[in-house]
């Protein structure tokens, strides 16, 4: 293990414990400190920082849950974004309908409510759509994920009685009893703090029998199963916690946009919730918080200096803002794959390792 | 009744061009085990292409009897290039690293040709086939269609004899079935790899070039291919005869989807996927599909 010489374990409690020496105590409040006092750093200067920070928060919980079906348990999805969105569209329903019938219970349980009800709708349609996983693996479920994207979309668009069609829905502000959420800085607060329990969740389900059985899954479901592990159950257990994490986090985001859009939840998020699971590392929770950060920020940047590339090339400008984020997003992919297809958790082992070793090299 | 027998050959012909797109999925996959999600972008570089070579150096005294040879040739190397530089590395990864590297690829050039050709959907000047209607009794059919029908066919008559009897064809096959046993007879995998690579490239732009003379050529392509990726699987991934008969299966289904239609076209959009989920479900490998036994 990745312990400091010196660095003993003498009871369970230790062995198992996350946070295990006191450097690792403090380097985790120090973390924390930060995280609460980013927003107050660089808001002034940069109102857009924010907004891309609030990104990175839902999209993280959304990486989690697609890192628990993709990189823990094997299953191949492409259509993480329309589960999502189903999470987005639960809670503008359900919060339109909680606001006209009793505007004090929405204000106080509206947003805890819809965040767990969100969660568990996206995990029962995520279970339906995982039924192939049954009898197709690899290759042909990512396809039935992309057919179950359309379809799903499909509903949002012409299911107009519920979901507003392509007019999408309004989603009422977010509100816990007297604290309104109504700034950006609000939501960051609101958004990492849903992340931290996430993050928890994640990390201990995934080192509980559960976790260990996705595993096994993983590495080899014939044999999974020959152990005695029930795989059926256990691959639709992955899709409900994939989809549950997925539809809290689009809960998160249609109360931080107000609203609720078909396109919004296109099959480009869901490739990019897949690429942020490669680059950061297929299997490792701290890996999905990187892959995050780094596509996130990546598609900022590009996003940014857009305007400026369009300025020095008049003459293909218009073309540049269409074409360039897709471009710099696939080269990544693909040079991520062919350089380091273990993502950006496993050069953070190495650094890890190398910084604990450091005189020697082992 | 007049309706049903419109749409009904409408889709059968529609279905025509869907297999040819199809094919070059089956190509790829029979030889190599790597589903190539960036086919309809393969389609799109390709008639981009030869609109560049002939439309736009047309106009400059370009012959035009040579801009198919030499979108080809084009292509051709394309797909050399994208096997050795990207699908070699991946020989041994996990299947959803292959998968995710095809999208990569998907992505990648996407943007580039949106960087290059990007903006309003461009057409062949002038049309490459001829679009006359053509009145069969009570049905009204367009002669495009025709001739992407007759194209597909020939494609199809070819790779069918292609791999039945050319050396390269059976090796395609070998090394799709079992790539050690065939190394073993002395058939050279990389080989395979860059032939299937070069020669799916080739048949995409064909796809590419018909839909683009039939259409416009703009970004909607890459998703006809991605609509069409429901075909090789309807179809089972290994069979060229799945996927001929699964593509007018699909092409009808599509336009037929009007009748239990309540939106307005969007009933469309999902038929192949819904089609694609149900037949999976029944039959895992396709219509035609070979069946794998797994043993740990």
């Amino acid at each position: 293990m990745d312990l400091p010489c010196g660095t003993f374990n003498d009871s369970y409690a230790k062995d198992m414990a996350i946070v295990r020496t006191r450097t690792q105590w403090v380097m985790l409040f120090m973390l924390l400190a930060f995280m609460v006092f980013l927003p107050f750093l660089l808001a002034r200067e940069r109102p857009d920082f924010l907004f891309l920070m609030n990104m990175i928060g839902v999209s993280i919980i959304a990486v989690l849950g697609l890192n628990i079906l993709t990189g823990y348990c094997g299953q191949i999805s492409l259509g993480h974004a329309a589960f999502f969105g189903v999470g987005g569209y639960t809670t503008a329903i359900f919060m339109n309908k909680l606001v006209a019938a009793s505007p004090l219970a929405a204000s106080w349980v509206g947003l805890p409510v819809s965040l767990v009800l969100s969660g568990l709708v996206a995990g029962v349609v995520g279970v339906f759509f995982g039924l192939p996983a049954l009898r197709v693996k690899g290759l042909y479920l990512a396809l039935i994920t992309i057919a179950a994207h359309f379809i799903i979309r499909f509903g949002f668009v012409n299911w107009r009685s519920l979901t507003g069609g392509t007019d999408g829905m309004s989603v009422p502000g977010a509100q816990l009893g007297p604290i309104v959420f109504a700034s950006d800085r609000a939501f960051y607060f609101l958004i990492f703090t849903v992340v931290v329990i996430m993050v928890l969740l994640a990390k201990n389900l995934v080192r509980t029998r559960t976790g260990r059985a996705f595993i096994a899954i993983r590495d080899n479901d014939l044999a999974a199963e020959v152990m005695g592990l029930n795989v059926f159950y256990y691959k639709l257990l992955s899709f409900f916690i994939a989809c549950f994490f997925a539809g809290v986090a689009g809960s998160l985001w249609a109360f931080y946009l107000l609203s609720v859009h078909p396109d919004y939840y296109d099959l480009m998020q869901s490739i990019m919730y897949l690429g942020m699971v490669i680059i950061g590392g297929m299997g490792s929770i701290i890996g999905s918080i990187f892959g995050v950060i780094f596509v996130r920020s990546l598609d900022h940047l590009v996003l940014v200096y857009t305007p400026a590339l369009s300025d020095l090339f008049p003459a293909i400008g218009a073309k540049i803002s269409a074409g360039l984020g897709m471009m710099v997003f696939g080269l990544i992919i693909m040079l991520f794959l062919i350089f380091e297809p273990r993502g950006l958790a496993h050069r953070w082992q190495l650094f890890k390792a190398s910084y604990r070793l450091h005189p020697f090299s082992y | 009744m007049t309706l049903f027998l419109q749409l009904l050959i409408q889709g059968l012909m529609v279905g025509a061009v869907y297999a040819l797109v199809a094919l070059g999925f089956v190509l790829i996959y029979k030889s190599s085990r790597v589903l190539n999600l960036a086919q309809g972008e393969f389609m799109l570089v390709g008639a981009y292409i030869c609109w560049q070579f002939w439309t736009s150096l047309g106009v400059v005294g370009f012959p035009l009897w040579l801009a198919f040879p030499a979108t080809f040739v084009v292509v051709f190397f394309m797909g050399l290039l994208v096997e050795r530089m990207l699908l070699r590395p991946m020989i041994g990864q996990p299947v959803v690293g292959v998968i995710m590297m095809t999208i990569g690829l998907l992505f990648f050039l996407r943007g580039v040709s949106t960087l290059i050709w990007g903006g309003p959907a461009l057409t062949y000047v002038p049309p490459i086939l001829p679009s006359a209607g053509l009145q069969l009794g009570p049905i009204n059919l367009s002669l495009e269609y025709i001739w992407a029908f007759g194209i597909t066919a020939a494609l199809f008559g070819g790779f069918t004899l292609f791999f039945k009897y050319t050396r390269m064809g059976l090796a395609m096959r070998a090394t799709g079935e079992d790539e050690q046993a065939a190394q073993s007879v002395g058939i050279s995998p990389r080989q395979v790899y860059a032939a299937s690579w070069a020669i799916a490239a080739v048949v995409a732009t064909v796809g590419g070039i018909v839909i683009g003379s039939m259409v416009s050529i703009s970004n909607f392509m890459s998703d006809v291919g991605l609509a069409v990726m429901a075909v090789p699987l309807v179809g089972g991934l290994e069979s060229v005869l799945g996927v001929m008969i699964a593509g007018p299966i699909i092409g009808v289904a599509e336009n037929l989807s009007v009748y239990v239609d309540w939106t307005h076209g969007g009933a469309k959009e999902v038929a192949p996927f819904v089609i694609m989920v149900i037949i999976l479900l029944i039959r895992p490998y396709g219509l035609f599909g070979l069946k794998r036994i797994e043993r740990i």
